[in-house]
């Protein structure tokens, strides 16, 4: 091998062993070599991550897929089936009348992906950190703390596109769909609902030293409170005012009334249109911005 | 010395620690370390050897001092350093969710390689490691030895430049071992540059042309092993043992035999140019000890002259 700046990736030609046994290159040819080994990483390092995490997901790929067809599957059954017969009565909000079904669509949708956000997020982080510290792997490789973060996070992202185009289509074929040609976007709003519930999070399990079952607590106290009492099953403004407050901090309640006029069209206002999505993309900005902060210190200590 | 690939000066790694003054886990460190060389970091536990590995892997950033790799700063290049260098961990962190063959492949994905390159490099380093039969076997279901040589072998995906291997060995049984340095050797041989913490004496021994003994965050001691051991042990020791109860009373009747005599809870060391000889005059003394042993000074020793402790407690 006549260069010393051999097995440069991409040439496919270094074998184990046959590297390094020319003469040892000069400090110049090493210092170059590295910088031309580094620029791929630096760019593209977050989606090597993103793809790691993905491939782990298969080792539980058959509890995501029954996840994304299941869910829907019950939920539907059970609210269309069933209380949607004993609500007989339309919704009628925003001088919109629809049936009961139609009204809980948008809002299963949008928990769905908080579901996924609420697995993702939390145990794959607190495995990463300090169960199987693989973190700690991906570290000593060219990759920053910072991809490592966006790596995690556009994985679940994947995962939640796949449950989001799942329930959309199943809700769409049990008809609580009225308006496919803008209702196929609240796919779009139910990712982002994702991850605006999901980076907070996992910059809150990126900071846990010591599993003490804070992540059932998550569930049992942050994400049930938030599925009841969002305007998932009712209009929010049936609630009196002094649990309204938990609709408006919620991410499921803002990506809900987007689902709503998406999906059959309920009127929304312009202005509260932009707070909706502001209020989720800064949710998911700031979360981002403060989990890698944690990342970083975390894995340089 | 060629220009070194690694060039620490008054490196310093300090931790804040509340109501006290910092603690300085690395004080002051400076060494280098050439192109193809084999350097070895040899202490006890909370030396300093893992964080000084750390700022090495350019993953820790130092407090002070300089620090170079490659000829680059961590600070500023880290990505560009840590794609030319291969890290085994203390403690393994493979992925346990995905096979050894697949724990390969995706690392190699990080160094940007393409996937038909990881494809090959996992096969060879699956042969490599001799875990060609445990390629779709999952991490967590590999022994503890198998898990290191699979670390190994990862940090070998990129063929790096650097090898940066901290305690290597601990928690293997000697049969893994043996495989271990067998391969560390034959990295060496082809002139991969070898930096690695130990705290085994016969590992730093054989594979370590230089290396610094290092206590509290400073150095000790510095040379190849031969000269270390040279200049601050004996020849030969004579290990004898008197019973746990008996060792301390006796050593007052042992003066004058040997260079230095070194009482340890199980045994008593006795440094001397002639081990044999030493021994005779012992038994002339009328002591007899319960067994006895001449054996030629190690690096272990050495440790025990400096630091006044042994390595291993």
């Amino acid at each position: 091998m006549s260069t010393p700046a051999a097995g440069l990736p991409g040439d496919g030609t270094s074998a184990i062993g046959q590297v390094h046994e020319s003469a040892q290159p000069s400090l110049d040819e090493l210092r170059a070599e590295a910088m031309e080994w580094g620029r791929k990483p630096r760019t593209l390092g977050g989606w090597y991550v993103t793809e790691h995490m993905v491939r782990a997901m298969r080792a539980y790929g058959w509890t995501i897929v029954v996840g994304a067809l299941g869910q829907p599957i019950l939920y539907l059954l059970g609210l269309a089936v069933g209380l949607a017969a004993l609500i007989d009565a339309p919704v009628s909000e925003g001088g919109v009348e629809v049936s009961y079904l139609v009204f809980v669509a948008p809002a299963l949708l949008m928990t769905s992906t908080i579901a996924v956000a609420t697995e993702e997020f939390t145990y794959p982080v607190m495995a990463g950190f300090k169960w199987r510290r693989y973190f700690y792997g991906f570290n000593a490789s060219p990759l920053s703390s910072g991809q490592i973060a966006t790596g995690v996070v556009l994985g679940a992202a994947a995962r939640m596109t796949v449950v989001a185009v799942a329930y959309t289509l199943f809700l769409y074929v049990f008809g609580a769909i009225p308006d496919l040609a803008t209702g196929w976007l609240s796919i779009f709003i139910a990712i982002l609902a994702g991850l605006a519930f999901g980076i907070p999070l996992m910059a809150y399990a990126a900071s846990i030293e010591d599993d003490k079952g804070q992540f059932a607590l998550v569930q049992r106290f942050v994400f049930m409170p938030m599925f009841l009492f969002s305007g998932t099953f009712y209009p929010l403004a049936t609630l009196p005012l002094w649990l309204q407050w938990i609709g408006w901090i919620s991410p499921l309640w803002h990506a809900t009334e987007i689902g709503r006029w998406l999906t059959y069209g309920r009127p929304i206002a312009p202005a509260m249109l932009v707070v909706h999505v502001g209020y989720l993309i800064a949710l998911a900005v700031v979360g981002y911005l403060v989990g890698k902060r944690i990342f970083e210190r975390r894995l340089a200590k | 010395m060629p220009a070194p690939v690694i060039s620490a000066s008054n490196l310093v790694k300090a931790y804040k620690v509340k109501g006290k003054p910092d603690f300085l886990a690395v004080d002051g460190l400076s060494f280098e370390v050439a192109p193809g060389e084999s350097f070895g970091l040899l202490g006890p536990n909370g030396a300093g050897k893992s964080t000084t590995m750390k700022m090495i892997g350019a993953v820790s950033t130092r407090t002070s001092g300089d620090l170079t790799i490659l000829g680059l700063d961590p600070d500023q290049y880290g990505p560009e350093i840590r794609s030319r260098l291969g890290v085994v961990p203390q403690q393994d962190n493979l992925d346990g969710e995905l096979n050894a063959r697949e724990n390969l492949y995706i690392y190699g994905r990080y160094f940007g390689l393409p996937g038909a390159v990881c494809a090959q490099k996992a096969d060879e380093l699956l042969a490599f490691a001799a875990l060609e039969d445990k390629a779709k076997s999952k991490v967590d279901q590999l022994s503890g030895g198998m898990k290191r040589r699979l670390t190994i072998a990862r940090g070998l995906i990129n063929d790096p430049r650097i090898l940066l291997l901290d305690e290597p060995t601990t928690g293997l049984d000697p049969q893994a071992r043996h495989v271990l340095c067998d391969r560390l050797f034959r990295l060496k041989e082809r002139g991969t540059t070898l930096l690695l913490t130990t705290h085994y004496m016969d590992e730093a021994e054989q594979l370590c042309d230089r290396l610094v003994v290092v206590d509290k965050g400073r150095i000790m001691a510095e040379g190849t092993p031969a000269s270390l051991i040279r200049e601050h042990s004996s020849r030969e020791v004579l290990e004898v043992r008197f019973g746990s109860d008996r060792n301390q009373q006796i050593e007052p009747m042992l003066q004058g035999i040997g260079d230095r005599v070194e009482v340890l809870p199980d045994r008593v060391l006795i440094y001397t140019e002639n081990g044999e000889h030493a021994l005779e005059r012992v038994t002339q003394r009328g002591l007899e000890p319960i067994t006895s042993l001449v054996r030629r000074s190690s690096l272990e020793d050495v440790f025990l002259r400096l630091t006044g402790r042994s390595l291993i407690e």
